[in-house]
């Protein structure tokens, strides 16, 4: 339909607030999809008490603690970034950023122990160990899996949203006084984190 | 309304002849951020989507005409009420009026050029395309289409043999495409409004879109991650709902509920939305409980996400829960019985123009209203349980979706076609078309209230002698009813094509899409309007017909 000669317009509309209120909005959302987990894990909690409690025994807690001093302290890292950002020292910001990676990455080799520690042992989805243990555990490590493996899927995407700063600071998209998207990788992030906290005890602490 | 800065009147190429960027043809389309373009973009791929539904819904009823085999086995049924409910309800009546006339008509609503994320605008339509052909591979793979129903209720979800992936991944992808539009609308809203444009000087339907994009960002995450939970089910044999391995299949219900009940208002409210745009132009009237109106959006929105578990009161709960959930459902009728009310009250002595934008609005409150106290009578308890898994249900929610919904979308067709395409379409074989498909809707659908009551479950392939008249009637309302909605879409299609070129603002109406030149220029506005009064300023009129001139 368009046959006349097409001129390109282009809207040049920057509005931070409303960047970050997106963002907002989104995390919302993954507030939302793993509140649906917390709700099965909390009925299935409720209805196998007994067996939960015996499952959980089975996760080591000192891993669980490293991990989450590794993400606490990412966060921190993230959002040191920002200012630095802010006061115009640009390197200092990159390398802020590289760090925080480096601690998902960190979190993820933890993580990767983890499972194939449990996947050694036998238990993972469908396995024979698995299936003769009680409906209760089954259920847990059920949990187990898919909460932390979501979890550990939004750490990579964290990881990918980063990198795509990196590159925007290097191009110049990001800089002293335009660090809007800085700021919202880092608001995911800390999501990231939040959601983790919650995950810990769940899995970890309660017995 | 009033606007200080009121537009030149110079023709400037439309955003049908300009895009975005440097293409041309399909990719000029394809590729566009521009918010209208996109609409179009879901118009078309959405009522492709609606036809091959109707179709779908043509063969059921075929098959019912009489008991026993006509021309279909149970397991092909099965699957074709399946499709019929995926397609109609995920590629259909969700997207159908935020996606299409939200899009398009929001940003030029409160004056701004565009929404304020164009490129996860165009995102989500991708998502919603990609969505469509996954579930489209799904009937096409061996295996044959899912045949679970539109709920994929587990555990038979979890076993059956047929292609239930490629279904619940599409509709995985729809949620994601619906979350980026709701997020993206909400801070349209937020952000984007004209100098002058206060929250009440909102036009309704931007209300209505603006409660119904809170529900997409606040319910939709659920049903996505209950499905991605059926999916590693099914793949990776993950112990979540299956009773096998400890789960509960009723926790699965209760979290499709809890998206899928507020979806109806997904659904429903912006439909709402369009009456409340459409009533005042065309009785010339201001509208009546502008504010009541509003706030009846938000009040269904909020009470409507706290009674899911009305859709399981047979499926086993404490009798506390099912009490509570009644109770609640009773009071989501307060705000939708207000809506119709002003409504009402806004054509009484109003100086009526009975366009087939009108006609069709008028259709959908005649029908809402009975599927609203069908409603009522469904969610009490005690007629539930006679009523529940009847066709009495099928009825219900068909007179509340289609009877609402899609005549409110035939409604917006018909109301900003000429904004959107720059040309009319006839209006005496519009209002024709209008005659006929609310006849064959009514004959379609009254039917299985009556045989619902006496009996009739819903789904099932086969039937007793007694309920024969009933189906038979049923069957003859859908071809009346098919019959018409080829009339009305031919008829705007050669509309579209031919229609006479009309002027800005045809029907008289009073909001910012009907100040700016038709069709709209790629920025909407010459220069960014002033708003100074409320929408549905029809005061002089009021005046002049008080004085008799």
């Amino acid at each position: 339909m368009s046959s006349s000669a097409p001129t390109a317009v282009h809207h040049v509309h920057r509005d931070d607030y409303g960047s970050r209120m997106g963002m907002w909005l989104f995390l919302f959302t993954e507030l939302v999809l793993f509140g649906g987990l917390f709700i099965v894990y909390s009925v299935y909690r409720f209805t196998h008490q007994q067996e939960f409690h015996i499952a959980a025994q089975e996760l080591n807690t000192t891993i669980g603690l490293i991990n989450t001093i590794i993400l606490l302290t990412s966060s921190m890292t993230a959002a040191m970034s920002i200012t630095a950002m802010q006061k115009g020292n640009v390197r200092f910001a990159k390398g802020l950023v590289w760090v925080t990676i480096m601690f998902a990455f960190a979190f993820m080799v933890n993580k990767y122990f983890e499972w194939s520690a449990k996947i050694h042992h036998g238990i993972y989805p469908g396995s024979k160990e698995l299936l003769n243990k009680p409906e209760g555990e089954i259920l847990y490590f059920g949990l187990y899996y898919v909460m932390t493996g979501l979890h550990a899927l939004h750490v990579i995407v964290g990881v990918v949203f980063f990198l795509f700063i990196l590159r925007h600071i290097g191009q110049g998209k990001v800089h002293q006084t335009q660090y809007v998207r800085l700021e919202n990788a880092a608001l995911y992030w800390h999501l990231v984190d939040l959601i983790w906290i919650f995950l810990f005890p769940l899995f970890y602490l309660i017995h | 309304m009033a606007h200080v800065a009121m537009p030149v009147d110079k023709i400037e190429p439309s955003y049908l002849e300009v895009t975005t960027n440097t293409h041309k043809g399909l990719l000029g389309w394809i590729l566009s951020v521009d918010h209208k373009r996109i609409g179009l973009l879901y118009l078309y791929t959405m009522l492709a989507f609606f036809f091959v539904a109707v179709g779908f819904g043509f063969m059921i009823r075929l098959e019912l005409i009489s008991p026993g085999k006509t021309f279909i086995d149970a397991q092909t049924y099965n699957q074709f009420f399946t499709l019929h409910g995926i397609i109609m309800i995920f590629l259909f009546i969700i997207p159908g009026l935020p996606a299409v006339f939200g899009n398009f008509f929001l940003p030029i609503m409160i004056g701004a050029k565009d929404v304020i994320f164009p490129r996860v605008n165009l995102l989500s339509w991708y998502l919603f395309i990609t969505g469509g052909l996954v579930a489209v591979a799904g009937w096409l793979l061996p295996g044959g289409s899912a045949d679970t129903g539109w709920m994929f209720y587990v555990p038979y979800s979890v076993r059956t043999t047929t292609n239930v992936l490629p279904a619940l991944t599409a509709a995985f992808l729809l949620g994601f495409s619906s979350i980026l539009t709701g997020i993206n609308f909400i801070t349209t809203i937020h952000r984007m409004r004209a100098p002058g444009m206060s929250w009440f000087r909102l036009p309704l339907f931007i209300w209505s879109l603006y409660a119904t994009a809170w529900v997409q960002v606040l319910a939709t995450p659920i049903i996505g991650i209950t499905l991605a939970l059926v999916i590693i089910e099914r793949t990776l044999g993950v112990g979540i709902f299956d009773p096998v391995l400890g789960g509960d299949p009723v926790l699965y219900q209760h979290l499709f509920w809890i998206y899928s009940h507020p979806a109806v208002y997904i659904m429903i409210l912006p439909a709402m939305g369009i009456v409340s745009e459409i009533i005042p132009v065309f009785a010339r009237r201001t509208i009546f409980g502008y504010k009541f109106i509003a706030f009846s959006s938000i009040a269904i929105a909020f009470f409507g996400s706290l009674v899911w578990a009305h859709h399981m009161f047979t499926a086993g709960m404490s009798d506390t829960a099912m009490f509570v959930f009644s109770f609640i459902t009773f009071i989501v009728s307060i705000p939708s019985a207000i809506k119709v009310f002003n409504w009402v009250s806004t054509l009484y002595k109003g100086s009526i123009q009975a366009d087939p934008p009108l006609l069709y609005v008028l259709s959908f409150i005649f029908q809402f209203s009975i599927g609203g106290f069908t409603g009522l009578m469904l969610g009490a308890l005690s007629v539930n349980i006679h009523l529940q898994d009847t066709s009495f249900v099928v009825a219900h929610f068909h007179y509340v979706m289609f009877g609402g919904t899609g005549f409110g979308i035939f409604a917006a067709m018909h109301y900003w076609f000429p904004k959107m395409f720059g040309r009319m379409y006839n209006m005496k074989v519009a209002t024709w078309a209008w005659a006929i498909v609310t006849f064959g809707y009514n004959l379609l659908y009254f039917p299985m209230f009556i045989m619902g009551y006496l009996g009739m479950p819903r789904r099932y392939y086969d039937y007793l002698p007694e309920f024969q008249p009933y189906h038979f009637a049923s069957t003859i309302g859908s071809w009346i009813l098919i019959l018409g909605l080829i009339i009305m879409f031919t008829n705007l299609f050669v509309g579209m094509r031919r229609g006479a070129k009309t002027p800005k603002n045809p029907w008289g109406g009073e909001t910012l899409e009907w100040t700016t030149q038709t069709p709209p220029i790629v920025e909407n506005f010459h220069e960014v309007p002033t708003v100074t009064t409320g929408p549905y300023d029809y005061s002089e009129y009021e005046v002049a017909k008080k004085e008799g001139t």
